[in-house]
């Protein structure tokens, strides 16, 4: 077990390497000087200048490159064009608020989703199972940032219940989050129906039933505990996809977390901030992607930890 | 040689003819499928003649009829410099319909050989493209697109190009599953032991049986595309003034929403339909496909 969460931990360095590789090249292969990309548009002469020698453009890349990684693991990202301040200041100072939006997204996509799959996989082509299915279905087809629209025409602009956009109340992150967790409820619903069908297939449940357990034992004890596994792996996957999705629900909600402060920075060729904002959210990915690695080993005995292949 | 090869291609599974037949069949009982065939075949139909069905210039601008509410003239209604918006979303749909494909087209490009090849022979081939694919992997849904497109610049062409890279490392992952499986079938040792080159067994024997699981990809893959390509339209990372693109067209209308939410609600149903469509087909695909649940 241990050998195997070592090995998972290695295989994250080279992926970790690759990501900033990818970060480094974004202001490398906008055609153009780089400096002058990230000096800004209005920059003068002598600040271009300024900029080649402090990110070293005028050395060989190499170079630059060990400049990029030994900077970003001291936690300097460089200062943004707009504001003038760290990059890593920016971050940080939105970075609780998309975390925030994400997590309590997560937590009504698991609840509305994980509920809807278990008793639409119980209660098999009921009604419920029908239309629950179909509202996932469009759920999932639904665009983010038009679901985003559409709530807030309806809540904010016609009933005048929730605020349109904004931060600080528990009222202003009602919106954004039942929009950002709708598509993941949708996906979710669907996973969880379908592998719970499939444990409820299987044998051993039949057995259950066959001793006379009590359906409801059957069902949240034995079936489920069996059928969450693969939801467990969707469920990291979802938390990535929502730091991504917050790009666009962000920018509906006038909500200043990191996703806006990225489509902002792209916008403003505000070039250090993109290439901080991707890293972050990047290396996030990769650690959430780790621990559901890890948690899943845990959870699933069929995986088998000593071998040197797979994976 | 002639003879040898013609033998071992001859213990391939040959039914290609009757498994597609088989499959229509089986796609065609299951009424959420169809449903989604109808809908592309209806958006297919109003892109291709979308000349025809327009009732305007897509571009034609009016000041006089600015934001004009639906109506007989104008059947969507008409956006903030009194363009038709009808005959502007059939002009987006071709758009859509055009980002979807060619961007399922570059992701099969390359990620089909690629996974072919790194399934196929393993070693290190294998490790270098599985890391690589790693670390593409590592940007979560759509952020890969943006930092295409961030290099790239924006416009319908790189959203193109973003979202097909995007889905490369996707291709390229199933694909090597399929091919790990494959591969240990008996008349690929046959075709090893008639000495048909290695290029040969990818091209016409592995491949050709990993098909099932790449076109259901694909069908889901047209419909994340458009919706990824929408999405950076929305953002203004996309499709740009005055391209009729519908998540550009959105983006626009967010701010007369209060006054003309037609602008909003039009694009975003015509997202949500095309999208639907695809993932209906997808998932009759799917089913039909596999032989468990035939």
């Amino acid at each position: 077990m241990y050998q195997y969460i070592a090995r998972r931990l290695l295989l994250t360095i080279p992926v970790v390497l690759g990501v900033s590789i990818i970060v480094f090249s974004i202001i490398r292969f906008i055609p153009g000087d780089p400096a002058r990309a990230i000096a800004g548009v209005n920059a003068t002469p002598e600040f271009i200048e300024q900029v080649r020698v402090r990110y070293a453009l005028d050395q060989p890349i190499y170079i630059q490159y060990g400049r990029f990684l030994s900077g970003m693991v001291q936690g300097d990202l460089g200062n943004s064009i707009f504001s003038g301040r760290p990059v890593t200041t920016e971050i940080g100072e939105r970075f609780p608020r998309t975390l925030l939006l994400a997590t309590i997204s997560l937590v009504i996509a698991t609840a509305i989703g994980v509920t809807a799959g278990i008793v639409s996989a119980t209660k098999r082509n009921s009604i419920f199972d029908n239309a629950s299915m179909f509202i996932a279905l469009v759920g999932v087809a639904a665009p983010v940032f038009w679901m985003a629209l559409m709530l807030q025409l309806l809540f904010s602009v016609r009933l005048g219940l929730l605020p349109a956009t904004g931060i600080g109340t528990i009222r202003h992150l009602i919106l954004p989050s039942l929009t950002l967790g709708t598509a993941s409820a949708a996906l979710m619903a669907r996973i969880t129906r379908s592998s719970m069908l499939d444990v409820l297939r299987q044998d051993f449940i039949t057995t259950a039933r066959s001793k006379g357990l009590n359906e409801r034992l059957v069902v949240y004890k034995h079936a489920l505990k069996n059928a969450l596994i693969p939801v467990v792996t969707v469920l990291g996957l979802q938390f990535g996809i929502l730091l991504g999705g917050a790009v666009l629900t962000e920018t509906v909600f006038a909500w200043p977390g990191v996703g806006r402060l990225l489509v902002d920075a792209i916008l403003r060729r505000d070039y250090p901030v993109v290439q901080g904002t991707v890293m972050m959210l990047a290396l996030l990915f990769v650690l959430i992607n780790l621990t559901v690695d890890i948690i899943y080993a845990f959870l699933d005995p069929r995986i088998h930890y000593q071998s040197g292949s797979g994976g | 040689m002639k003879a040898t090869e013609l033998q071992a291609e001859s213990l391939m599974p040959r039914k290609k003819t009757n498994e597609a037949k088989e499959v229509a069949r089986h796609l065609l009982k299951n009424r959420a499928a169809v449903a989604g065939l109808v809908i592309i075949g209806v958006f297919v139909l109003a892109s291709l003649f979308a000349p025809v069905f327009a009732t305007h210039d897509p571009l034609q601008t009016s000041l006089g009829n600015r934001l004009q509410p639906p109506s007989s003239e104008h059947i969507m209604g008409t956006d903030e410099l009194g363009r038709d918006l009808f005959s502007r979303m059939l002009y987006g749909g071709r758009i859509s319909l055009n980002i979807g494909i060619i961007s399922v087209l570059i992701g099969l490009t390359f990620g089909v050989p690629i996974g072919a090849v790194s399934g196929y022979f393993g070693g290190k081939f294998d490790i270098l493209t599985q890391r690589f694919i790693d670390i593409m992997i590592a940007f979560p849904g759509i952020l890969l697109a943006i930092v295409v497109v961030t290099v790239l610049g924006v416009g319908v062409e790189n959203v193109m190009i973003a979202t097909g890279i995007a889905s490369v490392p996707i291709y390229a992952r199933l694909v090597r599953g399929s091919v790990l499986a494959v591969k240990e079938q008996s008349y690929v040792d046959a075709a090893h032991a008639a000495g048909l080159s290695d290029a040969r067994i990818i091209f016409r024997q592995i491949i050709p049986n990993c098909l099932a699981p790449i076109i259901v990809q694909s069908t889901f893959q047209i419909a994340t595309s458009i919706l990824w390509a929408a999405g950076l339209g929305f953002l203004g990372l996309g499709a740009q003034a005055p391209t009729p693109e519908w998540g550009a067209i959105l983006s626009n209308g967010r701010a007369y929403i209060r006054t003309a939410h037609h602008l909003t609600t039009f694009p975003g149903l015509a997202i949500l339909f095309m999208v639907l469509g695809f993932n209906l087909v997808g998932d009759g695909l799917r089913d039909a496909l596999d032989p468990k649940t035939r």
